[in-house]
């Protein structure tokens, strides 16, 4: 809590370090793309055979793409987006600062006049946030085309049919829910990484348990959050 | 400039620091040394405000600078170069980089004057033509140069060494000494060195505080400190054990 105010002073009260932020960006977000792609294209695929052989039995096989496109913009792109960036981002900003920590490069940061908030945190964590809708649409893309493809070709269902159905039945209020979440669950990954990064205790083993920590407790807070982020979200944009 | 007064830390149940005080004068160099586990780190970190004492003050150029808020710090540390044990240099930049870096956060725009910083830094500390090697392509010695070169290029007032000699072979510690020598007698700089080096300390320390449980035992001249009788000092500035007793 007293990190996300400190972002949020520094945020508003002092100038971006442009050079760290579009080196984080890319980190972020260019270097997620293979593993939000990945996850994206097999979740659409899996989700959308699964919902199929369900909806056979019920003689719904039509409805399948809209279900899947659904669930893919309002709860798995962003969670599994999240997760995945969690992984890989998460434990990468903790051990980064972690290691910097126990090398008393944030020491030396803290002598040069330089606050490792505005200098490390801040920008990390507006990488994270701008990054995660991106990734999270890119999510939604790659696993509804996946989906898409695989429902004309292996499933033999009709295509333009199922695509009709599902622009019809995803609203913008969706997407909207879709993208608030990433952005909510980008804040969540770089404040847990880099919190635990900064307070990590001595050591390799210091860092190591921070790194674990801040994948832990990421995913958790994206899990926990994003029950209640649906409830609230839903009585905001669906009123 | 700097004076500590009853300064007293603890972590947990741990007292490392109790009822230190001491002062620094513009320009003089002091040494501190003691055993490991002394509380010679912990005490330079309550000099420039990385650590806050539980008791006492610490006064830089009259303003106490305890409890003062991490951002009004920042304005105090500008008269500060601090070399760090392990040199502590930023490994995601490459030489020029980590010696530019305070000048690019005092706000130096003119990249020409910075390189041209960079390069008289480097060629100070007698490593020229260095400015793309990355870290890990540099000694141990060489690092600590680095170390030096970022911590005094934007000309502070006041220099804090931590055991700017440990873990190097007698040459490459000799040559940081002359460093240290070099930069203080050249621009004038006020110096704290924490240093297990005795030969360092009595080369570069005009002033000696043998700090000992977290207090100061001795405070006084190279010359007194090597010459004490006291048998505590003359066995710790000789590097004499004393295993029977399990003490120095």
């Amino acid at each position: 809590m007293l990190l996300g105010g400190e972002v949020f002073r520094s945020l508003f009260t002092v100038r971006l370090h442009w050079d760290e932020f579009i080196k984080q960006l890319h980190f972020i977000g260019w270097k997620s793309q293979v593993i939000v792609l990945t996850t994206g294209a097999s979740t659409g695929m899996v989700f959308c055979a699964q919902t199929f052989f369900q909806f056979h039995k019920m003689k719904m096989d039509n409805a399948t793409l809209t279900v899947v496109g659904v669930a893919m913009i309002t709860e798995l792109g962003p969670v599994l987006a999240g997760l995945m960036v969690a992984g890989r981002v998460g434990a990468a900003i903790s051990a980064e600062l972690g290691t910097m920590r126990v090398t008393e490069q944030i020491d030396a940061l803290r002598t040069m006049a330089t606050h490792p908030v505005d200098y490390l945190v801040v920008p990390r964590f507006l990488a994270t946030v701008i990054a995660m809708p991106l990734l999270t649409v890119l999510a939604w893309g790659v696993g509804i085309a996946a989906a898409y493809l695989l429902s004309i070709t292996v499933l033999g269902l009709e295509g333009s049919y199922g695509l009709r159905h599902l622009y019809f039945y995803v609203d913008t209020q969706d997407v909207l829910l879709g993208c608030i979440k990433a952005l909510f669950f980008g804040g969540i990954i770089a404040l847990v990484g880099c919190y635990r990064g900064l307070n990590c205790g001595e050591g390799a083993e210091g860092v190591g348990r921070a790194t674990n920590e801040a994948v832990v407790q990421s995913c958790i807070a994206i899990l926990v959050s994003n029950f209640f982020l649906t409830l609230l979200l839903r009585g905001i944009l669906y009123p | 400039m700097i004076e500590a007064q009853n300064i007293s830390k603890s972590f947990g149940n741990n007292t490392v620091l109790h009822d230190v005080s001491f002062k620094v004068a513009e320009g003089e160099s002091l040494a501190i040394i003691g055993r490991s586990g002394t509380g010679k780190s912990v005490l330079l970190k309550h000099l420039i405000g990385l650590l806050m004492p539980d008791e006492g003050t610490v006064r830089v150029r009259g303003v106490e600078i305890n409890n003062m808020p991490e951002r009004e710090l920042l304005a105090v540390r500008r008269q500060f170069g601090m070399l760090f044990q392990g040199a502590a240099l930023f490994d995601s930049m490459d030489v020029a980089e980590n010696i530019a870096f305070p000048l690019r956060r005092a706000g130096e725009t003119d990249e020409a004057e910075i390189q041209q910083r960079v390069s008289e830094m480097l060629r100070l500390v007698e490593m020229p033509g260095v400015e793309t090697k990355l870290l890990s392509e540099l000694s141990g010695g060489m690092r600590k140069r680095v170390g030096l070169a970022r911590a005094i290029v934007h000309r502070p007032a006041i220099i804090l060494y931590d055991e700017p000699t440990t873990g190097l072979d007698p040459v490459v510690s000799d040559s940081i000494d002359q460093l240290i020598l070099r930069v203080r007698d050249q621009f004038n700089i006020t110096s704290i060195i924490i240093t297990h080096d005795m030969r360092s300390a009595r080369r570069i320390g005009q002033r000696i505080i043998y700090l000992r449980d977290g207090q100061v035992y001795l405070d006084a001249t190279a010359e007194e400190v090597f010459n004490s009788e006291d048998l505590l000092v003359s066995r710790f500035v000789n590097g004499e054990a004393n295993l029977k007793e399990g003490v120095m």
